[in-house]
């Protein structure tokens, strides 16, 4: 059990004492959560590239030639989006990945993404569903049942991939499932649009991504990305702080969307991982955001094991009741009881009996 | 330290315990296998090769692991994993060896993009390279493997590193697959060469792979300009035919046979282009392997007889 990959983001670790070894297994843990042309960034912006052995710097220098030509292909793909999708809609509103990317922020860097992660209107989505069809996006869930647990009850349809280039777009109307206890109303997010360089696309304002990336990253079952969620959620605090009063101004939020349950373990993480915490006036309010002290020792428990890179060096034996009972919970947060028990058993009957990828 | 050093025993621990750590070319992988016949192959064919402690820096592990649920016992198959994935549907147990030289293809063709990557074998001499891109079936394996034995250098058989620095080759010596027909005719054309056993029935039919010379495996650090680029092609009852292509041509058909060249955008044009300046261009047309020697030969040092 060593975490190399996080001590080196919090400089715990300095890279120049590692042996090769070590750096074999801290490249590895990084592979399997897509961050390694991020740790090459990181590397760089800590003024450490020059000293890490070369053939390391070899080995970084593959996965940064992959994520330069992600990006321009993402934003290609933007641009075909937005034409194929201008018909129907005024307001595209990029999330994730894509929005970081268009809107230059720090996350974007070096961060590669396998979804091209999309909002618009929901009394748009069928038009924009079929403008996107017209375009080469299919979807490719052929189960019905599948469809129609996306249909009723999430936030997104479910995912298309284009036909030919094979670049795949979730199509939300909202962030949150609408029976999520931290459900929230679209109306909301469209306040505080912030604009792009392209016509007609949007990204959501500094607070709401803040409290998209939380939610995101605790309400997801799999934490596969669970390390990569949480950088960009550092990143993107220590970006818009620099803003005026950019802190009270995400509490704030968090309480009109709901989402203070979220924020609060976010930053308790961000906070426990790498030292970013918000300015020691609001200490008192950050405290008030969340749930009761028990729950937050619980869930930090879990989380801490689960964040972890999802690596067999970094598991303990709690690794994987963590990640079940995360996965459970983040069910439970999703949809009410008597939904989500026939769903799990449904989802567990189609794993076991049907060859088709569970989501 | 080389493989030829260290006893079956000990190459059986490494490749169970904490991986055989192996160095070919530029790259060094770090494999893991139980499967016996694996054992074999590896020794038989990478006897010259370096192999470093277990602590050293690999930068690809591949392990072939045994096949989902019952298959680990049932119609036994092999399954190549990488980093937690299964990047192959499992193959028959039998299938080992070929897949092991298959995965350590993928890790390169995937991920060393720190090289500009071709579908093409490469030869060399007196520094000069050739490279032959070409689809499988067109019979550059059984050319590569012909021209290594008669005074040309494997640079490599499968995959072409061109460095983006220098537009170098970068050699990468492994062993050379030879597949059905071409086993038989490289058996009797060099009657030394020695070769893993016959694996059958695979995707490519049947498969067999060819020791590289020691002294290719010795110099495989030594990186070559590449001089000429050559699209071989056998066809039976043909006399030698060795016909110029327009360097508009060959980039096309090199970009398509590139695994990453499309990654590596205007960068990857530029390289390229800026190498096929350097380079002339054929296409070549054979049917015994005494001609197409000839025809090489008489490229690298022309004498009296000048191709067109």
């Amino acid at each position: 059990m060593n975490d190399l990959l996080s001590k080196i983001w919090l400089k715990e670790t300095n890279p120049l004492l590692l042996t090769l070894q070590d750096w074999e297994l801290l490249l590895s843990q990084a592979g399997r959560g897509a961050l390694l042309a991020r740790l090459f960034q990181h590397l760089s912006d800590s003024g450490w590239m020059s000293q890490v052995p070369p053939v390391v710097a070899e080995q970084l220098a593959g996965p940064c030639v992959f994520a330069a030509r992600h990006q321009t292909e993402v934003v290609d793909e933007v641009e075909r989006i937005r034409r194929a999708a201008a018909q129907c809609t005024g307001t595209i509103i990029l999330l994730k990945g894509a929005a970081y990317l268009v809107a230059g922020l720090p996350p974007s860097r070096g961060r590669v993404f396998s979804d091209i992660d999309l909002m618009v209107r929901r009394d748009e989505i069928p038009m924009v569903e079929s403008a996107l069809l017209g375009a080469g996006w299919i979807s490719k869930e052929r189960d019905s049942y599948n469809q129609r647990y996306y249909r009723q009850w999430m936030h997104e349809v479910p995912p298309l991939v284009h036909i030919i280039r094979a670049s795949a777009i979730d199509l939300h109307h909202t962030i949150t499932p609408p029976t999520s206890r931290f459900a929230v109303n679209a109306d909301r997010l469209y306040e505080q649009l912030a604009p792009t360089r392209f016509d007609n696309v949007f990204t959501l304002g500094p607070a709401d991504m803040v409290l998209h990336s939380a939610v995101h990253l605790f309400q997801e079952g799999e934490f596969g990305h669970g390390l990569r969620d949480l950088l960009d959620l550092k990143d993107l605090l220590q970006f818009f702080e620099q803003q005026k009063d950019f802190w009270p101004k995400l509490l704030v939020r968090a309480s009109e969307l709901g989402l203070q349950i979220p924020l609060s373990h976010a930053l308790f993480h961000i906070e426990r991982l790498f030292k970013v915490s918000p300015p020691r006036e609001l200490a008192q309010q950050v405290r008030q955001l969340g749930s009761s002290a028990s729950s937050r020792h619980i869930m930090a428990w879990l989380l801490s094991l689960a964040l972890r890179p999802d690596h067999p060096s970094c598991d303990t034996r709690w690794t994987n009741l963590a990640r079940w009972l995360l996965y459970m919970r983040s069910h439970a947060l999703r949809m009410p009881v008597h939904l989500m028990v026939p769903h799990l058993v449904r989802k567990a009957w189609m794993r076991h009996f049907q060859k088709k990828p569970a989501h | 330290m080389r493989l030829s050093q260290i006893t079956d025993k000990e190459l059986s621990q490494r490749l169970g315990n904490k991986g055989l750590v192996v160095g070919t070319g530029p790259f060094t992988f770090r494999l893991f296998s139980e499967h016996s016949h694996v054992r074999e192959s590896i020794h038989r064919l990478y006897a010259h090769y370096p192999v470093y402690d277990s602590d050293a820096f690999a930068q690809y592990t591949v392990r072939l692991q045994h096949g989902p649920g019952l298959r680990r016992w049932v119609r036994k198959q092999v399954r190549f994993g990488y980093e937690g994935q299964f990047p192959f549907e499992p193959l028959p147990f039998t299938h080992a060896y070929p897949q092991l030289e298959w995965a350590m293809n993928w890790c390169i063709s995937t991920q060393a993009h720190q090289y500009l990557i071709f579908h093409a074998a490469t030869v060399e001499r007196d520094g000069k390279a050739v490279i032959m891109p070409a689809p499988s079936g067109s019979g550059k394996s059984t050319l590569c493997a012909a021209l290594i034995h008669r005074g040309w250098r494997l640079m490599s058989d499968e995959l072409a590193l061109i460095s983006m620095g220098d537009h170098t080759v970068v050699p990468l010596v492994r062993p050379v697959s030879l597949k059905n027909s071409s086993i038989s005719i490289i058996q009797s054309y060099v009657p030394e060469a020695v070769m893993s056993s016959i694996t059958l029935d695979t995707v490519k039919g049947s498969v067999a792979h060819m020791k590289v010379p020691d002294a290719h495996v010795m110099n495989m650090s030594t990186p070559s300009t590449p001089t000429w680029i050559i699209f071989p092609k056998y066809a039976a009852g043909t006399a030698p035919q060795l016909e110029r292509v327009s360097k508009a041509q060959t980039l096309v058909e090199l970009a398509r046979n590139s695994f990453n060249y499309a990654l590596h955008g205007k960068t990857g044009f530029n390289v390229l282009a800026r190498m096929l300046e350097k380079c002339d261009c054929y296409s070549f047309e054979y049917s015994h392997l005494d001609d197409a020697i000839a025809a090489f030969d008489n490229l690298a040092t022309p004498s009296g007889m000048v191709t067109p």
